[in-house]
């Protein structure tokens, strides 16, 4: 960046020499309001239409009884009806609970994996700039294109997970199906999703580290602290923000979670790994109930926003500390 | 993160430490890179040796793979086979091998074209769109900027099937159903606020002085903004454009949902994949290779801006 | 100012880009597109469409979907009032909300015109794949592919001398075609585990998919012949007592069992392509599958031939097959309605249903199936003309993939994931039905 800067040095020698009232006649002779309104409009009007109408008109549907397959059929106000079906569910309610399990486990999972990562990568080993690149690769590709080839590899028999763990640990490959299993097919989601997003939270955690000063680590010798009082007292406190925001971050996407699911289980076997984003498809555009679909959708967005706030602000506060 | 590369003098880890700490990194890359590898692997086997237990790992490699992924083919009788003139290509006498006659091309490459339309449309309308846009979020008073650039993020944490459900609605009402303007829109609306977030940060490094100093030259606030701003943003600009390049060309849910044949790209192509009997893995594994390099390649060549990219979103806030 | 019209014009110059590819497509109005799913009975399709091509000079092109994505897909781009397809050949469930929705072009006027009708069609295929109402003569249809559940077995391993003896010893009869699902378990679990030229092979492969239909389909077929009614025939959609009866608990008890004893390791998922993938790679004595497979299946170099039997969905209280099948409809919102009926006009021609039944398509044209030759032609054909005379269908309702969805739910979760019990779970899909007729408005 400052070798592009030292290229325009006349610019910035007149920079310098140019005196503040100037500046500011220069200024005010262009409407700076109409030009921030030029720059930031296009975008805002893009959003309004393909993201803020829609959602109004989400509201708008989620009171009545519209089916996007009958758009000739009379239309219905269903006032807070289908809120009050949902929320008393238990269908629905599975769902988010499979949903909740999902999200919890995939995040201290990952977790406790990226940032042992992020740390033994900080050690700054020779090479770890190569490895760090290898280790992203995964979370680069299409959930959906990989997460189908998962599924071959979880086949039991032909498949090459089942075969990895029977020669690791001598059970027969066919004995175990990942995702055919109801016990096991909720962890089939969870490896992954941890294979997958793994290196994010290791990226986020690797920010946060090398975000450490030195001197304190330098005080902490000096005091002849152990470095087990060093991880404890300077680097999980310091690193501690960081890993909250990878938290929300993959929370937040978990919570959404469709693509990868949908295509390695579809929500099977039963209704075991059928999270919130399957029901909410299934209900949309297979069942049609778009009525009924934008109130979940609705309610989906209300909880992942006010979840997200109050987590915000208890990050907020853990900063501020 | 220019400290990270200042030396931890003190504090510097021990060689053996070091060492131990790079084996235990490269074990879980070398465990993690295991499913990409089988994919490539595979994407060579014959059918049988696919399907084979246990899972082979020295094969003999064959092409027939990426023939199926190219192709259709209908299988006719030995006799029917016999009667036709000579194979003229690699991928006909596989298919003859199989009691198979080649029908016609298939449709990975009109779902790949469409990727890379839809991909490559979005990406330069977020990416010009989200630079504008973020000069004026960092160079003026915009009111209730805060705000608006919450809300600009907001639009991220909406599961897509729910965005999909009144997008469906609109695009059916508008004729963009299943088109690939309509997906581009709707790409750019994604990507657009990603590239706000991530253009504002770089722009707000980029010292005022310069445009200033250009203003008083005579320059227009556009012309500056043309001239000096856009040239030191490039970089910034650069890695911004990967990223929405690699979530358009990954996306799944709303292609799914709005696409189904003239626009479809290829995430909800390539598991629909199948052959006669059952998914052709060598072919689905051919598909996903092809699809993958590009951003295996990218990721590889450009890990420092990506590197960049990623960490910045998140520790701006 | 430059700038900004610089950035204008490049975004009409995009615009032009993606203009151009839609009036591309446009441009070629002697082509149109048949939307079916991908499986045997469509390459034969493809074939057989090559004279049409050659008579009328219209090209054709083909979208074939796995049967898994089937429904999904085409249902969405039916309700997106796409043009992607100008034909559609699907399913007969669809037909209800097709109707009433407009996603079809009712086909009465132009049968009439062009002197087809719709008496030279097996009544079954004519009920199933074309009327809505059932019952009127309203047509959004012409029956294209007949199509019914049935099984296929290993001739070869049932004619083995050493396993007919063993078997007559455990179970005290020839082992042969089973005549009822009792019978089909006993065989089932008699191969499961069984080592057989030194492959361990397992009993049936069935129907369990989870995501579209796969296990309702499975589960209909053993519902039917123990008595499963869908509807008190005096009172419509009144479900209480039918589609709970102790009879469809029996029947869907006895899928469960099946199941549990006699299926291949990781058949928790499986549908047409996974059935057929088991039974032509050796692993299985029985499999049940649609007969549209059939032809392929016997053709096939390890599989067919002398080692394959077809048989028609075994009785037990009385008979019954599910219904498959689709007709051939014209697209609402295609902009070449006219080469498309004239698709139609050039199918339904006995001419060209003789050659699609040479092919390995399933005709339903009387002059097909009534030709006395007929059940000779294949192994299979007598067979498929005794399951369609005791096909039942699925709802066919605006409301299916709804119904649907429910029993799939319901049904997945007792059979496979084990959870609760069989009446626990027809109990559960009667709430569920009747609460979508309900919303209807029909109760």
């Amino acid at each position: 960046m400052m070798d592009e800067l030292s290229n325009s040095p006349t610019i910035a020698l007149k920079a310098a020499a140019a005196t503040p009232d100037r500046v500011a006649r220069r200024l005010q002779g262009l409407s700076d309001r109409t030009l921030a309104w030029l720059f930031i409009s296009p975008t805002v009007l893009l959003l309004l239409a393909i993201n803020i109408f829609p959602l109004f008109w989400t509201v708008y549907l989620s009171f009545t009884n519209y089916r996007a397959n009958r758009p000739n059929a009379p239309l219905r106000w269903f006032g807070a009806e289908w809120y009050h079906r949902i929320l008393s569910d238990p269908d629905i309610w599975a769902a988010m609970q499979v949903t909740a399990r999902f999200v919890v486990a995939t995040i201290v999972i990952e977790t406790v994996l990226g940032f042992a990562l992020a740390w033994l990568i900080d050690k700054k080993f020779r090479g770890h700039g190569f490895w760090t690149t290898m280790i992203l690769l995964p979370m680069m590709l299409s959930p959906a294109v990989v997460g189908n080839f998962w599924k071959f590899l979880y086949q039991p028999q032909i498949g090459l997970f089942n075969y990895a763990i029977s020669f690791l640990t001598g059970v027969d490959p066919s004995s175990f199906q990942m995702l055919g299993d109801v016990s096991l097919s909720p962890w089939a989601i969870v490896i992954v999703d941890v294979w997958m997003w793994t290196p994010y939270v290791m990226l986020i955690c690797l920010a946060g580290l090398r975000s450490i000063p030195d001197y304190l680590y330098e005080a902490a010798e000096v005091d002849r602290a152990s470095s087990w009082r060093q991880f404890c007292s300077i680097t999980l406190p310091m690193a501690l923000p960081f890993i909250m925001l990878a938290v929300l971050f993959r929370g937040i996407e978990n919570f959404k979670m469709f693509d990868m699911v949908n295509l390695l289980t579809g929500g099977g076997p039963g209704s075991t790994t059928e999270v919130a984003s399957i029901t909410l498809k299934r209900q949309a555009f297979e069942a049609w109930r778009t009525g009924y679909s934008s109130a979940f959708a609705v309610i989906l967005f209300v909880a992942v926003f006010g979840l997200a706030n109050i987590y915000v602000k208890a990050l907020n506060r853990v900063k501020s500390r | 993160m220019t400290s990270a590369n200042a030396a931890h003098s003190v504090v510097a880890p021990r060689p053996l430490t070091q060492r131990l700490a790079g084996a235990a990194v490269i074990l879980y890359a070398l465990v993690t890179m295991i499913p990409l590898v089988w994919i490539g692997l595979t994407s060579f086997k014959s059918p049988e040796d696919s399907i084979s237990y246990p899972p082979k790992l020295l094969f003999q490699p064959t092409l027939e793979g990426y023939c199926n992924l190219f192709t259709t083919r209908t299988r006719q009788t030995p006799e029917f086979i016999a009667k036709l003139p000579p194979a003229t290509s690699t991928c006909e006498v596989i298919s003859r091998s199989r009691n198979m006659v080649i029908a016609g091309p298939s449709n990975y490459v009109p779902r790949f074209v469409n990727s890379l339309i839809i991909g490559f449309g979005s990406t330069v309308f977020a990416v010009a769109l989200g630079t504008f846009a973020a000069y004026g979020f960092s160079r003026f008073k915009v009111p209730l900027a805060d705000d608006l650039l919450f809300f600009i993020l907001s639009t991220r944490m909406m599961p897509p099937i729910a965005v999909a459900i009144p997008i469906y609605l609109m695009y059916r009402e508008l004729g963009l159903s299943d088109t690939r303007l309509g997906m581009v829109l709707l790409y750019t609306a994604v990507n657009v606020s990603l590239a706000v977030w991530l253009l504002k940060g770089f722009i707000d490094e980029i010292p005022r002085e310069y445009e200033e100093a250009a203003m008083i030259d005579g320059y227009s606030r556009l012309r500056a903004f043309w001239k000096v701003v856009l040239p030191q943003a490039t970089t910034g600009i650069a890695a911004t454009a990967i990223f929405c390049l690699i979530f358009a060309w990954n996306e799944y849910a709303f292609a799914v949902l709005l696409t189904s044949g003239n626009a479809q790209t290829e995430p909800p192509f390539i598991p629909i994949i199948i052959g006669e009997g059952g998914q052709d893995w060598p072919a689905v594994a051919a598909g996903t290779t092809i699809f993958l390099v590009p951003i295996l390649v990218f990721t590889i060549l450009l890990r420092k801006h990506l590197l960049r990219g990623i960490t910045f979103g998140a520790v701006r806030r | 100012m430059r700038t900004m019209r610089a950035c204008l014009a490049a975004a009409l110059t995009a615009a032009g880009f993606f203009g151009a590819g839609i009036s591309g497509a446009a441009a070629q109005d002697k082509q149109i597109t048949l939307c079916w799913a991908a499986w045997d009975p469509a390459n034969a399709l493809v074939e057989l469409s090559k004279d049409f091509t050659a008579k009328t000079g219209i090209q054709m092109k083909f979208e074939f979907v796995p049967w898994t994505n089937f429904a999904d897909r085409f249902l969405n781009e039916l309700n997106s009032h796409g043009k992607l397809c100008d034909l559609m050949i699907g399913d007969s469930q669809w037909i209800g909300g097709a109707a009433e929705n407009g996603n079809y072009v009712k086909l009465n006027d132009f049968f009439e015109k062009e002197g087809i009708s719709m008496d030279n069609f097996m009544p079954a295929t004519v009920l199933g794949y074309s009327e809505w109402p059932k019952n009127t003569p309203n047509y959004w249809a012409l029956p294209a592919m007949g199509d019914a559940e049935g099984w296929t077995y290993r001739k070869d391993w049932f004619s083995r001398p050493e396993l007919k003896a063993e078997f007559k010893k455990q179970y005290g009869r020839e082992l042969a075609v089973p005549k009822t699902l009792d019978e089909l378990t006993d065989i089932a679990k008699f191969f499961q585990g069984r080592e057989i030229d030194g492959k361990k092979v397992y009993g049936a492969a069935i129907f369990t998919e989870r995501g579209s239909e796969g296990i309702t389909m499975g589960v209909s077929n053993f519902l039917y012949p123990y008595g499963f009614k869908y509807e008190d025939p005096k009172k419509p959609y009144h479900m209480d007592g039918f589609v709970n009866s102790a009879d469809s608990v029996k029947g869907l008890e006895a899928y469960k069992k099946l199941y549990d004893c006699c299926t291949p390791p990781g058949h928790s998922n499986a549908y047409m392509q996974e059935d057929l993938d088991a039974f032509k790679s050796g692993q299985v004595a029985l499999q049940m599958n649609w007969f549209a497979f059939f032809p392929g299946l016997y053709k096939d170099p390890n599989v067919g031939g002398d080692k394959i039997g077809f048989f028609v969905n075994p009785g037990e209280k009385t008979v019954g097959s599910q219904l498959g099948g689709q007709g051939i409809s014209v697209v609402a919102y295609s902009d070449h309605k006219e080469e498309a009926l004239q698709y139609i006009k050039w199918f339904a021609s006995d001419a060209v249903q003789k050659k699609w039944w040479q092919l390995g398509g399933y005709s339903c044209a009387k002059s097909v199936l009534n030709d006395p030759n007929f059940p000779s032609t294949a192994p299979f054909a007598a067979d498929f003309l005794k399951a369609m005379g005791q096909v039942i269908d699925f709802w066919a309702e605006p409301s299916y993939a709804q119904l649907l969805q429910a029993e799939q739910k319901r049904v997945h979760d007792y059979v496979v994931a084990g959870q609760g019990t069989a009446q626990e779970a027809l109990d559960g899909l009667v709430k569920d039905w009747t609460e979508v007729f309900q919303e209807d408005g029909k109760l």
